[in-house]
């Protein structure tokens, strides 16, 4: 194939090396530096796509960011992406890119249909067609939709690229690298200041990159980049190219997405593919330019109509011709440009200038090139389907509002100039007031909220000579007043041909008996008439306007489309632009990877893991694990083919049988000293603890101010002013904070100080009516009888040299101990637990035997203790005091929480002691109750009694106290299972607590 | 995300905090007889302020002090910050 529409000596490209890549399966060549957009130019490919609601023929428009119609389906190293736009994409070896929109094929569209069904497709038809009826929904209208529009398919793999996130703090932001952003820069490096430039392109140099000035007697583009490569030798500074600042948040923090990777045909080893950077910058420089506007006439969405600064970027740097017969359509000075670039490439262009008579320096060259320049002409309407073919033109009325004599001249592209639309998204999102600045007919950033300054074009500033000066100043100022250093840096002499006036004049009149469709928004396919429909049916709110049409509401969020609206709803409504006031800016400016936002928070690296000091361990004992929170532990330990419910049914017999042995490492762990360490308790707990003597512990539960139970646990007086508290594994963090809220806010008073030891101590739940046997023997020097360390006793002690801590405390129920060493002993401890309790039929249980002998004695945990209950609720009444006053003790009083038939924990078996209840199950009193039936409780916990062989369950059930031997059903319609059930005490096991004591 | 001077550790941002609600709430003193509308607005009754406002923030990533940050709710404009047990003037 060859690239007919490349030319030579021209462009930034590298001839040197040839790629190719392929386009709706038909392969291309192209050269390293091309984007997609500029190789399939260079090829003569202009038919791209098909427009989103009409599917008309799409090509390109622009040659960047402002893309609206060139969108692709991008396949690169096994994987797809949707929604790439071809002028951002850069070619690589292999690429390979489908269009979308287009079904069955670009070049057969079968919703193309719906471009001669337009009459039925105005604005809102989406809204009032497909709403109604809305059966129809689901079944018609969107699987059809679907299928013949939408905006690429996104692909169903897991990602298998890595995306990274940085932090990153710098005294100077630059968004942009033209001229302003390169001024601004240079001087604050110059100063000292921490620098970072930020270009969303993959070259440096904007506008200078294309535009015919000289900057200090060399060219705008070896200026630029002379001073690139010297900001790049600055240890103070960073360039970032291919690097979108995309959002503009709360105290000057900047988002910027790199795309360190999507240029290449693979990643590389170790890089990601996309850098998101979460910049905090003292002082913010916005000199992110200005986007050409179109001028809107009849079929102005053909492929060949094009912006005219993509035309002449096109050639400046990709050395590619849009065609060899242009027609340029300019209001202003631009146009000129471009038919000069083309003229000076041996192109014969035609000027249409809306204007009656405009000189400058720049129209006087074209007249002595000898470019053919018509005056007070239009372009009327673009004419072929899948390319430009001709222009029907003519004169216009000074007024705009009389055509002449329709004429039909022949041209492959029309390259269109509507003067420049100040890009002031980052400004507008950082909370600038924009103001709309009359002579340029557009919006610039107004009064600053944050610490930002927008210049050169992007502030509608457009002359190169000011931008310069503004921009030097500006960057030696801020970063003057940062590092008080004060490096004055000559301003270069430039050299650029002075522009005259542009024409207010945006949209061209229909003939008469013609209607042509004219488009304003090209992505979604809006145009005059739509708006027009909107204010007709009462839309008078620009953002009604907006989401009634959809205008602006494309990926492009309207960056070629929104003042043009503006100018339609002021115009037919009669006011100015800034009274109709434009759509809010929002972040991202342009989209944005979901895999760069999301970084390296992906599956298992969430949320950090946490592993017990015996997590190797539980791994070589065939350990089945479970998620606690963020911990890691083990759900029970596998003997041969045993399951879940075998080997937790085990764990738990011998539990309650001999001895076994938990990993309790996780349970949250609060060290407090201080002379006021009890007074802080009693106010925290329900129950008291001025009186708790040294070497004891006691269970306590403590309640939120709304009288809610917040969390339970044991806490224990190792000395004097020193205590231990546990809390559960998921409740560990909240109750150091809530700590440290009374503390430091409420009652600085008390002398105490509270720090998380978690993660200090390794803990063994020793449980079994041979735990004291097995204790006997790992401290041979202690007095563990009853009498020496009784229920509820703690001491310390010596396990073979490691100083422990013991306390006798049961979850399970039966005769239990924990024992605590410090975390780096925590193996060593457990294998000597394993060691000496062999004797004993020692086993290892997890969190599933853990929970069955837990369940069985009517022990309460997060399951019950969900943030809706109170102690009531949970049979904890006898714990909260009468006498004392505590945090939540008011809220008790409250009526639901006295009411008679109050909800409380039960137990419930099944009546034909078999099927087990699924948790979640509801309670109710008929079955066969009409539908909503009326729910008396919930099932909070399952599990299979190892005491009895059955099935029991706990659940919390209204007027609870009451219902003990009343017959209920427990309905999962989840599971599809209604079980006849009875209500029994929640202490199905040892209810008198014998054992604990024992 | 918000930039937050902590007190004790200089300039933070947001992720390394906790919000903790308005820092104006005064809780009642314990053993004293309250009635249900003062109990009521303690633990429910907050205004949504439209501006300045005055607010709780822990310092969890960081010191893990709870302190008094001053903010405008519509702008997220932060003007004073301050300890614990500083007196807001
Ligand atoms: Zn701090």
């Amino acid at each position: 194939m060859t690239q007919a529409f490349r030319i030579e000596n021209e462009g930034l490209i590298n001839r040197a090396k040839k790629l190719s890549f392929k386009f709706n399966g038909k392969t291309y060549f192209g050269y390293e530096g091309d984007t997609l957009a500029s190789a399939l130019l260079a090829n003569g490919v202009h038919l791209v796509g098909r427009s989103f609601k009409y599917h008309r023929p799409r090509g390109f428009f622009g040659a960047g960011v402002d893309e609206p119609y060139a969108i692709v389906q991008l396949f690169r190293n096994g994987e797809t992406e949707p929604n790439i736009k071809a002028t951002e994409q850069e070619l690589f070896e292999g690429l390979e890119a489908k269009s979308v929109n287009c079904w069955p094929s670009v070049n057969f569209d079968i919703g193309a249909i719906n471009n001669f069904l337009r009459i039925f497709l105005p604005a809102g038809f989406y809204y009032k067609t497909f709403m109604w009826p809305k059966s129809f929904w689901y079944r018609i209208y969107e699987p059809f939709i679907r299928k013949a529009a939408g905006l690429g398919v996104a692909s169903t793999k897991h990602d298998k690229e890595r995306y990274e996130h940085k932090y990153e703090y710098c005294d100077l932001l630059i968004a942009g690298s033209g001229p302003s952003g390169l001024a601004g820069a240079y001087a604050a490096a110059k100063n000292g200041a921490k620098v970072i430039l930020a270009e969303d392109k993959p070259r440096f140099g904007g506008s200078l990159l294309t535009s015919d000035v000289n900057i200090g007697n060399q060219s705008g583009k070896d200026w630029a980049e002379g001073i690139i490569a010297e900001l790049k030798t600055m240890p103070n500074v960073v360039v970032k190219n291919r690097s979108q600042i995309f959002g503009y948040y709360d105290h000057n923090m900047l988002v910027m997405s790199e795309k360190v990777s999507d240029h290449l045909p693979s990643t590389k080893k170790y890089h990601p593919n996309k850098r998101l950077w979460y910049i905090r910058a003292k002082e913010v420089l916005i000199s992110s330019g200005s986007i050409e506007r179109p001028i809107v006439f009849g079929n102005n969405d053909t492929p060949g109509v094009m912006l005219s600064s993509a035309a002449k970027e096109y050639l400046k740097v990709y050395g590619v011709l849009v065609g060899r017969k242009p027609l340029v359509f300019t209001n202003n000075d631009s146009g000129y440009e471009t038919a000069i670039e083309f003229k000076k490439h041996g192109v014969d262009p035609v000027v249409l200038d809306s204007r009656k008579n405009s000189e400058s320096e720049i129209i006087d060259e074209a007249k002595n090139l000898g470019i053919n320049i018509k005056n007070s002409y239009v372009v009327v309407a673009a004419q072929g389907y899948k390319k430009v073919k001709s222009a029907d033109i003519a004169s216009i009325s000074e007024d705009k509002k009389q055509l002449g004599k329709i004429e039909n001249i022949q041209c492959d592209c029309i390259c269109v100039s509507g003067f420049w639309t100040p890009t002031i998204h980052l400004a507008s999102q950082s909370g600038n007031k924009t103001k709309f600045k009359e002579e340029i007919d557009a919006f610039v950033p107004g009064q600053s909220k944050q610490n930002e300054i927008t210049l050169g074009a992007a502030n509608g500033v457009f002359s190169l000579e000011e931008t310069l000066k503004s921009s030097f100043t500006a960057g030696s100022e801020l970063s003057k007043k940062i590092t008080e250093n004060d490096n004055k840096i000559a301003i270069p002499n430039v050299v650029e041909k002075k522009s005259s006036q542009h024409d207010k004049f945006w949209c061209v009149p229909l003939p008469k008996g013609k209607n042509y469709k004219r488009f304003l928004d090209f992505q979604n396919d809006v145009a005059v008439s739509d708006v027009e429909i909107a204010l007709r049916e009462g839309y008078r709110s620009i953002e009604h306007v907006k989401r009634y049409t959809t205008l602006g509401m494309a990926t492009d969020q309207g960056k070629t489309s929104n003042l043009n609206g503006l100018q339609l709803v002021s115009e037919i409504e009669n006011k100015v632009v800034p009274a109709v006031g434009h759509t809010t800016f929002r972040p991202p400016y342009t989209p944005v990877s979901i895999g760069a936002i999301v970084g390296r928070e992906v599956g298992k690296h969430t949320k950090p893991t946490r592993k017990s000091p015996m997590h190797s361990w539980h791994e070589k004992n065939n350990a089945v694990f479970v998620d606690a929170g963020v911990w890691l532990r083990p759900r029970y330990y596998k003997r041969g083919n045993e399951n879940l419910f075998e080997a937790s049914k085990r764990e738990a017999k011998n539990v309650r049988t001999n001895v076994g042995v938990c990993d309790v490492t996780t349970l949250g762990k609060i060290d407090i000293k201080g002379p006021d360490a009890a007074e802080l308790l009693n106010r925290v707990y329900t129950n008291a603890w001025l009186k708790l003597p040294v070497g004891k512990a006691r269970y306590g539960v403590m309640l939120r101010e709304d009288g809610i139970v917040m969390d339970d646990g044991t806490t224990t007086r190792i000395s004097e002013n020193h205590y231990h508290m546990t809390t559960t594994t998921a409740q560990a963090a909240n109750v150091l904070s809530h700590l440290e809220y009374y503390l430091q806010l409420v009652w600085p008073e008390l002398n105490v100080n509270v720090v998380s030891t978690t993660e200090q101590w390794a803990g063994a739940a020793i449980a079994g009516p041979k735990s004291r046997d097995l204790l006997r023997k790992l401290f041979t020097n202690l007095d563990v009888s009853n009498e020496g360390l009784p229920f509820m006793g703690y001491m310390e002690g010596d396990l073979f040299g490691v100083k422990a801590r013991i306390f006798r405390i049961s979850f399970s129920g039966e005769l239990a101990y924990e024992v605590n060493v410090e975390s780096h002993y925590g193996n060593f401890m457990w294998e000597k637990i394993m060691e000496v309790g062999e004797e004993f039929n020692i086993q290892p249980y997890g969190t599933e035997a853990l929970s069955t002998l837990r369940i069985e004695m009517g022990h309460v945990a997060g399951s019950e203790l969900d943030g809706r209950t109170i102690p009531f609720d949970n049979a904890l009444e006898g714990l909260v005091s009468k006498k004392k006053d505590f945090i939540g003790k008011r809220s008790l009083q409250r009526t639901a929480f006295t009411a008679e038939d109050r909800q409380r924990i039960v137990g419930v078996v099944p009546l034909d002691k078999q099927t087990s209840i699924p948790e979640g199950s509801h309670l109710v009193k008929d079955d066969k109750a009409p539908l909503p039936n009326p729910k008396l409780g919930h099932i909070s916990a399952s599990c299979w009694s190892v005491e009895y062989d059955n099935p029991f369950s706990l659940a919390i059930l209204k007027d609870g106290k009451n219902m003990i031997g009343q017959k209920l059903f427990a309905m999962s319609p989840l599971k599809n299972k209604v079980i006849p059930v009875e209500i029994v005490s929640s202490h199905y096991v040892d209810p008198k607590g014998e054992r604990v004591r024992s | 995300m918000l930039y937050i001077n902590c007190p004790h550790c200089g300039m933070r941002s947001q992720n390394e905090f906790s919000y903790g609600g308005d820092a104006s709430v005064k809780r009642p003193e314990l053993n004293k007889e309250v009635s249900d509308q003062e109990w009521d607005n303690f633990v429910y009754n907050r205004k949504s302020l439209r501006g300045k406002h005055l607010e709780l923030w822990q310092h969890i990533s960081g010191c893990r002090q709870w302190i008094k940050v001053e903010r405008d709710t519509v702008t997220h404009e932060i003007f004073r910050t301050f300890k614990a047990d500083e007196e807001v003037a």
